[in-house]
């Protein structure tokens, strides 16, 4: 049975997805929530993943309280009770 | 109109954190009420760059920052960080990394003795400065 998830995106990103700040997605690991992401809002391509199909340098995603850089990047396990949050990464000079 | 306030509290708090980080370049994020441009919190945030050229606003502090600020029926509406050798203007890396075109992108400079706050809107690659107000609570 598939699971769905709450991703909370921000601002810059909503607009590709309907304006709205918190969606559902199926999936049980963060690639395949980003698969499934991509299948309802065509808009987010190129927003989420890299060129390299990693997740994009310019977003951080978090699973809960958890950067998913340091848990198992697009791998990561997600159950039905966890939220997925994706933030711009923030950085300069 | 494009216009950053800031109270007396918020914009010590900026610019205090940039004078403790040196010598290293200070970063942080500034929430306000949906629709206004006044700053209510300051959020200090850690460099994971560690640099006195580069910052990269610590994911985590960003997460954190972002849940407070919901929980306060604020939210994120801008980053500020120093240039500790070069003038209160956006870098190229700034330009080229900025995330969103609705930000307010606060830049100090700490080269002269007195700090000089400036803040910016980023679209497309284009700098637009806007004027900073400080303004009663």
């Amino acid at each position: 049975m598939a699971i769905e998830v709450e991703v909370r995106l921000p601002t810059v990103l909503r607009q590709h997805a309907g304006g709205q700040a918190t969606v559902m997605a199926n999936g049980e690991t963060v690639g395949a929530i980003f698969e499934d992401l991509l299948r309802q809002f065509p808009l987010l391509k190129g927003q989420l993943l890299g060129d390299d199909g990693s997740i994009h340098k310019f977003i951080n995603v978090y699973k809960n309280d958890d950067d998913v850089r340091y848990l198992d990047k697009l791998d990561t396990p997600v159950g039905a009770d966890d939220v997925i949050s994706i933030l711009p990464a923030v950085a300069g000079g | 109109m494009l216009v950053l306030r800031l109270t007396d509290a918020t914009y010590v708090a900026i610019v205090a954190h940039t004078l403790d980080e040196l010598p290293l370049e200070a970063c942080g994020l500034v929430a306000a009420v949906p629709g206004t441009d006044k700053v209510e919190r300051v959020y200090r945030c850690r460099n994971v760059a560690q640099s006195s050229r580069l910052y990269e606003v610590d994911p985590l502090d960003h997460l954190k920052a972002d849940r407070d600020a919901e929980a306060r029926g604020i939210e994120i509406v801008g980053v500020y960080h120093s240039h500790t050798h070069t003038q209160a203007y956006p870098s190229p890396t700034d330009v080229s990394q900025a995330p969103d075109p609705s930000w307010h992108y606060v830049v100090i400079s700490l080269k002269d003795p007195e700090p000089v706050l400036r803040s910016y809107r980023i679209v497309d690659g284009s700098i637009t400065e806007e004027p900073v107000e400080l303004v009663e609570r």
